[in-house]
């Protein structure tokens, strides 16, 4: 478990600025939602941070270091579980990609199927899976990575919202049970306010910080504390935060 | 039949294996081909028909039975010249293969390359074998080499491409995903693009196939020594239209057993592939 630090990141891709300045924070066994207007770049930032794309200026720390290329353990929005592996051997990828031994990895990756709640679908293929179900196994592959910080990427946005709340309870559980550290993107304000330590809201694009929300609940948390006024409080404010207009325009737009 | 009642409650809610009930599948194949069946002997009927019902001389076309008679009969000469045929177009779609594959992963390795070379494979497709063929016979004789190059010039392009584009069709997220987990270039190859690829390469293969038979009697008949090739060309000449018609025949059995083989090379090497579609 470490602490993360982003300081004063910069993207751009070509001439177009995607990440203007962002500033993050978590310690050690938090979990820190990103929010932010489609398309401002969070998904950017997520690239930045599992190593997939190269920033113009500013640094990831982790514990005072610049991060190596295995602190991040990312899951991206859509589950990418392969067809041509079972469940087990979709669990054990990136143990394997990172260089364990086939067999090695099943057995790393199989102790975590029952905690998943994917107990006796190690060698059934993907499709057999429900939607949470696969999005449990895209997690499981994830976590079984045994990197420092869990990077999710929207990982319920594709549930109907039943099971979607019944993966945030679940998720809430598994964080406190295992001490993960998580970075989360989200459209989902209910869900930030649910699992988070704290929200960063991020601007249009070119994304800067908004503001930095505090998350006072107490833990474990319980879908019936979102009926709180305190959680209602904080779900307007995320969304006022949001919805607020470009005040003034970035100087950089002015030119061209 | 006894229920074996000590059988432990496994949890497993809602996986079924996939069907692997022997009698389902064998009598679904026989429903499958069975349209076919019933086409090829439709034709064949007016065929034998026609020929009788218009005295046509048997020069010019044999009434099917004829064939079949004469096939039999001449049945050594057809096996001899059936197997050098075979051998030729193994060879042929072997090195026709491999080809294809080196060609395919340089390319998907190499993005200079690929602007280099597939400009090139697109312009040997528009090569007109058939006067072409004649001068390998010239440059390398009537051996092996001439039939292989043929064939590899007719069956490499399919699969090329469908390998080249199935290594491609893999989504930008997926390659992030094995990025992120450290793969570099050849663990993404391995691990994402090749079994991505899968599919794509069976699909082509299967046009490959056929045309490889096809490739092969084609050499031969500008020159062989042995081969349906040859002996369809010699037969021609002396006017015996049924023994080519003999030939033809095992050429299409080949090719269509070919076919066939590709799906049971598929079956083994992407098990999964048949569960999915079935799903979808």
């Amino acid at each position: 478990m470490r602490e993360v630090r982003v300081r004063d990141l910069v993207v751009r891709f070509g001439d177009r600025e995607v990440l203007d300045g962002v500033r993050l924070d978590a310690r050690p066994g938090e979990l820190v939602s990103v929010i932010g207007p489609s398309g401002c770049g969070k998904s950017t930032l997520f690239n930045v941070l599992a190593g997939l794309v190269e920033p113009a200026a500013g640094s990831v720390l982790v514990d005072g270091a610049p991060a190596s290329g295995s602190t991040f353990a990312y899951m991206p929005q859509k589950d990418l579980l392969f067809p041509w592996r079972t469940v087990l051997d979709n669990a054990a990828l990136g143990l394997e990609v990172g260089g364990l031994g086939k067999r090695a990895a099943r057995e790393r990756a199989a102790p975590l199927f029952e905690p998943f709640g994917l107990a006796g679908f190690e060698n059934a293929r993907p499709s057999e899976l429900s939607g949470g179900m696969r999005q449990r196994a895209a997690l499981l592959r994830t976590v079984v990575q045994a990197r420092d910080v869990l990077l999710l990427d929207e990982p319920f946005g594709a549930l109907d919202s039943l099971t979607r709340t019944s993966m945030q309870e679940w998720l809430e559980v598994m964080r406190a049970r295992y001490g993960w550290t998580v970075l989360l993107i989200t459209h989902d304000i209910r869900e930030a306010v649910f699992l988070s330590d704290r929200v960063v809201v991020l601007g249009p694009r070119p994304a800067t910080v908004r503001r930095v929300v505090e998350i006072d609940l107490p833990r474990p948390r319980e879908v019936r504390m979102l009926a709180t006024p305190t959680a209602a409080a904080l779900e307007a404010e995320l969304l006022a935060v949001l919805r607020e207009p470009v005040t003034a325009p970035p100087s950089r737009a002015a030119i061209d | 039949m006894s229920v074996r009642l000590s059988t432990p409650a496994v949890r497993r809610p809602a996986a079924p294996e996939p069907p692997r009930d022997a009698a389902t599948p064998s009598r679904g194949r026989l429903r499958r081909v069975l349209p076919a069946l019933v086409v090829v002997a439709v034709l064949v009927a007016a065929w034998q028909w026609a020929v009788t019902a218009f005295a046509v001389r048997p020069q010019v076309l044999p009434s099917p039975l004829r064939v079949v008679e004469q096939g039999w009969l001449f049945r050594d000469a057809l096996w001899t010249n059936t197997v050098p045929t075979l051998q030729v177009t193994a060879v042929g779609f072997a090195v026709s293969l491999a080809v294809a594959w080196v060609l395919a992963v340089v390319v998907d390795f190499s993005p200079w390359l690929r602007q280099a070379l597939l400009p090139l494979l697109v312009a040997s497709q528009t090569i007109p074998i058939i006067a072409i063929a004649p001068l390998l016979i010239i440059w390398f004789g009537f051996g092996l080499l001439p039939k292989v190059v043929v064939i590899a010039l007719v069956t490499f392009f399919p699969v090329a491409i469908g390998l080249i584009e199935g290594f491609s069709s893999v989504e930008r997220e997926a390659t992030n995903l094995v990025r992120s987990m450290g793969a570099g270039r050849w663990r993404e190859f391995r691990y994402l693009r090749l079994p991505a690829a899968m599919p794509s390469f069976f699909t082509s293969l299967r046009i490959g196939i056929t045309y490889a038979v096809t490739g092969a009697v084609f050499a031969e008949y500008v020159g062989a020594r042995a081969g349906l090739g040859i002996f369809m060309n010699l037969q021609k000449n002396s006017f015996r239209t049924d023994l080519v018609l003999a030939a033809v025949i095992i050429t299409a059995v080949i090719s269509v057993a070919l076919f066939g083989l590709t799906y049971a090379v598929q079956r083994l090497v992407m098990p999964w592939y048949a569960a999915e579609r079935r799903r979808a």
